[in-house]
């Protein structure tokens, strides 16, 4: 047990530390705290630099063009790109869930095809899985997929996908066997958002920002080459996405409630009421520490997690637990942090504090218990998968 | 960045583990805690021999020579299995202070157990308090006495000596006194796994431990040590209690099933495992810590330990509930486990105390 970078990874975390001083866009750190849509210029750039310097799809194998870098690096990329605030990569859902999902799943030329485009940010991807009637029951999907001659015709609908308003592809499932068990009829393709029939309609959240997407299907034809996986086996192949989805997100996750907490913790010392601050608040120093202790307690179950996938090749089981415990610790954040403001806390406009940036971060949490699993199935899976307790269906 | 135990680390654990649940089964801990003694003085002898007493202690000293992440494997075994005895009164609170003393032999070797007295009925209650200790030292070298009241002085009864602090010319100092002859008294605890008693020292013979200037250094790295012991105790306690419910409703049957196939059921159990692991990474990163020296030790052991406590006893709680009214009564051992989890929320305060120490350090 030792808690200290080894030499090794202490000069990787200094070389990313200049690095990143050196390549933040102009300007970008005094830009204030952002809300709202990656802002995709500056995103698309920022890929590209971070595609050059090496640092994108660091856990990738070389043969794909990837650094070939241990699952620590990226726990360190993570971390280090939190504190410097950098900007997003544009391919969040290409470099997280379709790429691994290809190279665990794709075919020789679907890898050519994709692999290095997702890497330099060339091709945005989007997710579509959920649709307006299929959300934690994700296999009851009923987007239609029908063979005609070379490929398939797809009509459906999907929801809340991000980067749906730029992406260039879309990893899709679609029904193919209506007749089968519902997970059986299920087929995972790789589809063209630029092909005819596809319809993007940004959907407004209860934040006031349309972060996601609606996508309508009208006769989209899709090449049956383009399919991923085998017919009709494409929940298999989901699993791999989701498990993408769920398992690598911790640290990102991780990283970011740190620099919000960062957050609380300046904003607590320069909120002022009755002549004194926030932080001399004994009620408030008590629920600031609670969090405090709540994010360490989250980092270092994310080090175990770690430890255990380096030493083992699968993440411990403790891993399942980071999501679930970062959504709701980010939601009891971000209220406090409107504790603070006390009063002033509707003002959420240039009159508010930071630009009515905490009021965005506070109501864009109430998503984070529903989105990529929501904390009542993340209970499911852990009282059923980690602790085997009966089925509950 | 490791954060996984040795090979030598685990088999320490799996080793205590095997020990504790063959001479403490739960009906043997309900029996002890109903008994006078409230504790096993015969396996304290074999647990010196497996090395466990001296186990942090350098070798020169008669120790094993192993540091601290070794004993908190231990501690956390301790409390899944609920020991009862003044194993964390010997060597979590008194072996740092009995260093360089005549007195450690015949503790490392299990001839003598020990407890640390430095709470006072009128004077300070946690051990960070070197200030309002009324209890006395007088004489000089060789011929040392001290008087005063003792509090809440951890398993008093089947202690045979203490460290006890006492206030000398040069300050507040810490003294090793023989319990024999001297007036202790067994107070009624919440938790009869591990007792409470009261101390009273009139002109009893003392030796000197730590000098005035020292003691403040000792008794950090005594209360460092304590609070991320119980902390790793905590998580073994919630961990029992875990097991225990995991283990009732995958069996328990109502409405024809087993009632973990219930969500409402389920999910408290879910989120006791949740509340388990995040303290023990918890604790185990303040073992770490304390073992290390590194400087971030007192945070780390204020965060693990208010959060250990506070999940141990809801662990305890949710698994109460789970388990319905078996779980409610005096012949169940959750009650036990729910006791000793409310034990460790006490010591040194409950929670909020020390997050008050982490938001002084955040917040300035």
């Amino acid at each position: 047990m030792d808690f200290r970078d080894t030499p090794e990874e202490a000069a990787f975390r200094s070389e990313l530390r200049s690095w990143f001083q050196a390549n933040l866009p102009d300007g970008w750190k005094d830009k204030g705290p952002a809300r709202g849509r990656t802002e995709e210029e500056i995103s698309r750039e920022w890929s590209k630099r971070l595609y050059d310097a090496g640092y994108a799809g660091l856990t990738w194998p070389k043969e794909f063009g990837g650094a070939g870098a241990p699952y620590t690096h990226q726990a360190i990329f993570l971390e280090e790109s939190a504190r410097a605030e950098t900007p997003e990569h544009i391919g969040v859902i290409g470099l997280g869930m379709a790429g691994p999902t290809i190279i665990a799943h794709g075919s020789d030329e679907q890898k050519t095809a994709h692999l290095g485009k997702i890497l330099s940010g060339e091709e945005v991807w989007c997710q579509g899985f959920s649709e307006p009637g299929s959300g934690s029951d994700l296999a009851s999907l009923r987007t239609r997929a029908e063979v005609d001659g070379e490929d398939y015709v797809i009509n459906g609908q999907k929801v809340w996908s991000s980067f749906a308003h730029i992406a260039d592809y879309c990893i899709l499932l679609v029904r193919t066997d209506p007749q089968a068990p519902k997970h059986a009829g299920i087929t995972y393709l790789l589809a063209d958002m630029h092909a005819p029939g596809v319809d993007v309609r940004p959907l407004r959240q209860i934040t006031g920002d349309p972060e996601f997407n609606e996508i309508f299907f009208s006769d989209v034809r899709v090449p049956r080459k383009n399919i991923l996986g085998n017919e009709n086996e494409g929940w298999k192949v989901a699993m791999t996405t989701l498990l993408h989805e769920r398992g690598t997100l911790g640290f990102a996750l991780t990283a970011r409630l740190e620099v919000l907490m960062r957050k609380v913790i300046a904003l607590a010392k320069e909120t002022r009421s009755n002549g004194s601050t926030a932080a001399d608040d004994p009620l408030l120093r008590d629920r600031i520490a609670r969090q405090w202790v709540e994010l360490q307690a989250l980092k270092f179950t994310n080090y175990r997690a770690l430890t255990s996938l380096v030493k083992t090749g699968i993440p411990g089981p403790e891993g399942s637990i980071a999501k679930l415990h970062w959504s709701e610790s980010n939601q009891r954040l971000t209220k406090l942090a409107l504790e603070i403001l006390g009063p002033a806390a509707q003002l959420d406009g240039d009159e508010g504090v930071w630009g009515g940036f905490w009021q965005y971060q506070q109501l864009r949490s109430r998503g984070n218990t529903i989105e990529a699993g929501t904390s009542e199935v993340l209970r499911n899976i852990i009282s059923e998968r980690v602790l085997g307790l009966p089925r509950s269906r | 960045m490791d954060f996984a135990f040795s090979e030598e680390q685990q088999m320490l654990g799996d080793s205590a583990r095997g020990f504790l649940s063959a001479r403490f089964p739960s009906e043997r801990v309900a029996e002890l805690a109903g008994s006078d003694a409230g504790w096993d003085a015969s396996s304290w002898r074999e647990m010196a021999e497996l090395g466990w007493i001296g186990l942090s202690v350098p070798e020169e000293q008669g120790g094993a020579g192993f540091g601290f992440i070794e004993e908190a494997v231990l501690f956390e075994e301790l409390g899944r299995s609920l020991y009862p005895g003044p194993f964390l009164a010997t060597v979590g609170l008194a072996l740092p202070a009995l260093a360089g003393t005549d007195a450690i032999e015949s503790v490392i070797s299990g001839d003598k157990t020990a407890t640390f007295a430095w709470a006072e009925p009128t004077g300070p209650q946690r051990l960070d308090d070197l200030e309002s200790v009324t209890t006395k030292a007088t004489g000089s070298n060789g011929d040392r006495s001290i008087s005063g009241d003792k509090a809440l002085v951890v398993d008093a009864a089947s202690a045979d000596m203490a460290v006890v602090a006492a206030g000398t010319a040069e300050g507040t100092a810490l003294f090793v006194a023989d319990l024999a002859g001297v007036h202790v008294e067994s107070v009624s605890t919440m938790d009869a796994t591990r007792r409470l008693g009261t101390i009273r020292f009139d002109e009893a013979p003392a030796t000197l431990a730590v000098e005035a200037a020292q003691t403040p250094n000792v008794l950090e790295r005594i209360r460092l040590r304590a609070l991320a012991a119980l902390a790793l105790e905590a998580v073994g306690v919630a961990q029992s209690a875990l097991d225990l419910a995991m283990g009732f409703v995958k069996e328990r049957k109502q409405f024809d099933k087993p009632i973990g196939a219930y969500q409402a059921v389920s999910h408290q159990v879910a989120d006791t495992y949740m509340e388990t692991e995040l303290a023990r990474s918890l604790a185990y990163w303040a073992a770490w810590c304390v073992a290390e020296n590194d400087e971030r030790a007192p945070v780390a052991v204020a965060a693990a330990k208010s959060a250990a406590a506070e999940a141990a006893v809801s662990a305890c709680e949710r698994s109460i509930q789970v388990h319905g009214g078996i779980g409610f009564t005096w012949e169940h051992i959750l009650h036990r486990l729910y006791k000793r989890a409310q034990w460790i929320d006490a010591f040194e305060g409950f929670g909020a105390e020390h997050r008050r120490q982490i938001a002084t350090s955040i917040l300035g």
